[in-house]
């Protein structure tokens, strides 16, 4: 980040090291920056209630909010301004110092993941060589808010709430830390944009095709974070036809708008991580990373607008996947959900994570095995269950004569 | 003296009072959680008092009443006719049901025959309603167990129904379609075409939804074994309909004691295999339901191939008077399974007593049971696969 500030700044003729003041330019850059990623958060996750709620209603065969905007596409703007406007209740049974206080550490716990989270080439807040470990930790605070929002409400079902979530997402963290280690092993480092450096732009050099183990931790990530952002089939700590609204039962207003942009904001979190992490990031096909950092200019700037918008779609992608099987699945039991932690999730990804340490010392001895399981994956583990998708959809939509219609109900 | 009857050894049978329940969680520290009568899953205003120890429930003792409007009392004060509007409001999940239970009562006090057109009108109302029903029933199950999509699928297919309906009686929910002595109206011109054209759909949307969610691994996985009642019990508990069925039992009104023209269609009766888990557990009462739909198809079908011409009303007095003391009882396949009616005549023009059995009132007695050492996620899976309706329940 300072030496991007540092170019920008020789870019207009000025040496930074002969300035008295650049620690205050640093620092005004810093604000700036943080007061752009907050805004991004804040927006992306208020576009993705927007998005979700369109999603949905496409599932559902209804139409969903049409009305705000063109394709209803300010209502989230509407909803904004209407849960800003209302009364920030607090019940007079409820611990009001902690009922106020506990949407910030969700707030704080969100945020602060973008620090870490690349975007594009260069674009990241701080490439710190302690990334993915700052990102874990820092989600962690979310917990925090979660429980002190339900214990603090004093009502049962938030309080029912509150210790779902409590379980829920500190088991969860286990199998997603153990399934983020494997990438880490491969690319030997922690820094988020290190381990996009090492893998490709194209898919079989994507960490999940890797070897078998890397694709099992794919899921088992991606398994982890729908747990850990409350996301169905693991949205029991607010399961609706359970627990009321589970630990935000009591909320209102602005604070209880605090816990859906969360929900929603996480969303890009994890699907971005997952992209970070195991599908290639924002490489390029065809253009590695060296000749992106060559680039100056024009081209530059047009590339790394290019590696933007492939970040942006591959986590796109999957916030369409999440928002798909909230749309889909029910809701999995308790002791199911911890079972599925404990007795699958956890073993297997301590098991792939030893399984990747033999395999790197494999791949070193005779690296043609790396390329040509590399392929072998891609093959198998890709194009296949692709095709076989693709298949079942036709199929579904010869049987039951539907009809793809995009154009209308707007 | 005889001797006061004694209830079957179960561990229901513990005489306490609600009150004295409340007082003895208390002293266990255990919690009390009241799911209701506003909580959004508990199918209306039922309130159940439920004793948890975390997620895993004790007990959950079921409170009903809160949507108690006296309507056999009503049926007293009401005229026989005058009361038909009122049986809506039994059931008004299958408003059909209920005005026929009432048509047939009074139809055999006054030992009136109704023509057959009427009977054929009645019975395709009738499949169409409890088509409907189920299909409530279906989709807010699956919501209960937290997949919110099946059920606009679900209330989608609902719509043509209703649809259907309108156009035959001009209603949507309450129908008062019936008449003592007939139907209302005869069937609208090309309805059967229509008919024909919604069962054709239908089987199609009902491969789909078992596609959807009947298959579903998760679904199966949280319903499978879940508060399974055996065939005993189930008779024990007087469960009736699909919950009894599911249990292995086939009883079916429309079979067993047959009325109207359903001896002369051919249909099956569904019952509960433990296809998933145990006989009588939640997923078969869910497949039972989606099983019945099917053979609702096929009456329909029937019905429609069948259908004679002729009058829709028999010739029934406009005033109807019964000397008093004369008594009569009904009982009819509800989509919630055995409805009853029993009417006691007054001297004038109204009864002196009118009494009506539901499905739902007898499974709630069930649940007291079966929710011991279930967790607070099953109760509202439980309570959905016994499709309790709380007007049905309270009356």
């Amino acid at each position: 980040m300072q030496g991007w500030i540092d170019s920008l700044i020789r870019g207009w003729g000025q040496d930074p090291a002969t300035w008295p003041w650049t620690q205050i330019v640093y620092v005004a850059f810093m604000g700036l920056f943080a007061f752009i990623v907050i805004n991004f958060a804040a927006i992306t996750a208020g576009i993705f209630s927007w998005a979700e709620r369109r999603v949905a209603a496409r599932m559902q065969s209804r139409v969903g909010p049409n009305r705000v905007g063109p394709g209803g596409f300010l209502q989230w703007v509407a909803d904004a301004v209407k849960l800003l406007t209302k009364e920030d209740l607090v019940p007079a049974e409820a611990d009001n110092f902690l009922f106020r206080i506990a949407p910030y550490f969700m707030m704080v716990g969100f945020a602060c993941v973008f620090v870490a989270l690349p975007f594009s080439h260069r674009l990241v807040i701080a490439d710190m060589n302690i990334g993915i470990f700052f990102i874990l930790a820092v989600t962690a605070l979310i917990v925090v808010g979660i429980i002190m929002s339900g214990w603090s409400s004093n009502s049962k079902w938030s309080l029912f709430g509150a210790i779902r979530s409590a379980a829920q997402i500190i088991s969860y963290e286990i199998p997603a830390g153990m399934a983020l280690m494997i990438p880490v092993l491969l690319a030997g480092t922690l820094s988020t944009q290190g381990i996009i450096r090492a893998q490709g732009g194209w898919p079989w050099q994507w960490f999940v095709f890797d070897n078998p183990a890397t694709f099992a931790a794919f899921f088992i990530y991606f398994i982890s974070a729908l747990a850990e952002g409350n996301r169905t089939p693991f949205d029991l700590p607010e399961a609706e036809s359970e627990l009321v609204s589970g630990y935000n039962t009591e909320y209102s207003g602005m604070r209880f708008s605090y816990f859906f942009l969360v929900e929603w904001g996480n969303m890009w979190v994890m699907s971005a991580l997952a992209s970070t992490m195991f599908l290639g990031g924002w490489q390029i096909p065809g253009v590695s990373a060296a000749q992106l950092d060559a680039m100056t200019g024009g081209r530059a700037v047009a590339f790394e607008l290019l590696s933007l918008a492939i970040f942006a779609g591959k986590t796109l992608f999957w916030v369409f996947v999440v928002m798909w099987l909230r749309w889909t699945l029910p809701r999995i039991r308790v002791d199911q959900m911890m079972n599925m932690c404990w007795k699958y999730l956890v073993p297997v990804s301590f098991a792939a994570v030893i399984f990747v340490a033999g395999w790197m010392l494999v791949v070193r001895a005779a690296p043609a095995v790396g390329t040509v399981t590399h392929w072998i994956m891609f093959l198998a583990a890709g194009v296949l269950p692709a095709a076989f998708f693709i298949n079942r959809v036709a199929r579904n939509i010869h049987d039951t004569g539907d009809k793809f219609d995009f154009t209308s109900n707007w | 003296m005889t001797e006061p009857r004694r209830a079957p050894e179960s561990p229901t049978m513990e005489m306490t009072s609600n009150k004295e329940v409340l007082r003895r969680i208390e002293y266990t520290g255990d919690m009390l959680l009241n799911m209701g009568p506003q909580h959004p899953s508990t199918h209306g205003v039922i309130n159940f008092l439920v004793q948890t120890d975390g997620e895993v429930m004790k007990r959950a003792i079921p409170e009903v009443g809160y949507l108690h409007r006296s309507i056999e009392k009503i049926g007293e004060k009401c005229t026989y006719n005058g009361f038909m509007p009122y049986t809506d409001r039994v059931d008004y999940i299958a408003a059909m049901f209920a005005n026929q239970g009432w048509a047939m009562a009074v139809e055999r006090l006054l030992g009136v025959e109704v023509p057959k057109r009427a009977e054929y009108c009645r019975v395709i109302a009738c499949e169409l309603n409890r088509i409907a029903s189920h299909l409530i029933s279906a989709g807010t199950m699956a919501m209960d167990v937290g997949a919110v999509t099946p059920f606009p699928y679900a209330l989608r297919e609902r719509e043509f129904i209703n649809d259907l309906l309108e156009e035959l009686c001009g209603a949507r929910l309450t129908y008062n379609y019936l008449r003592i002595g007939g139907v209302a109206f005869d069937l609208p011109e090309g309805y059967a075409d229509k008919v024909i054209t919604f069962v054709d759909h239908f089987e199609k949307i009902l491969v789909e939804f078992n596609r959807l969610i009947t298959n579903n691994e998760i679904f199966v996985q949280r319903l499978a074994g879940l508060a399974a009642i055996p065939r005993e019990m189930a008779i024990d508990y007087c469960l009736v309909g699909p919950n009894l069925r599911a249990s292995g039992v086939p009883f079916d009104v429309r079979k067993d004691l047959p009325y109207s023209i359903y001896p002369e269609l051919q249909f099956e009766v569904p019952v509960g295999r433990g296809e998933m888990g145990a006989v009588g557990d939640a997923w078969d009462r869910f497949s039972v339901r989606i099983a019945e739909m099917k053979q609702s198809c096929r009456i329909l079908r029937q019905c429609i191939a069948q259908i004679p011409k002729g009058e829709t009303m028999a010739k029934v007095p406009r005033k109807i008077k019964f000397t008093e003391g004369l008594e009569a009882y009904s009982r009819i396949e509800s989509a919630r399974g055995d409805m009853q009616y029993y009417v006691v005549a007054g001297g004038g023009e109204n009864a002196y007593r009118v009494k009506v059995r539901t499905g739902s009132f007898t499974a709630m007695g069930i649940i007291d049971v079966l929710s011991r050492g279930l967790m607070i996620a099953d109760l509202v899976a439980l309570i959905a696969s016994l499709d309790v309706v709380a007007p049905e329940i309270d009356r």
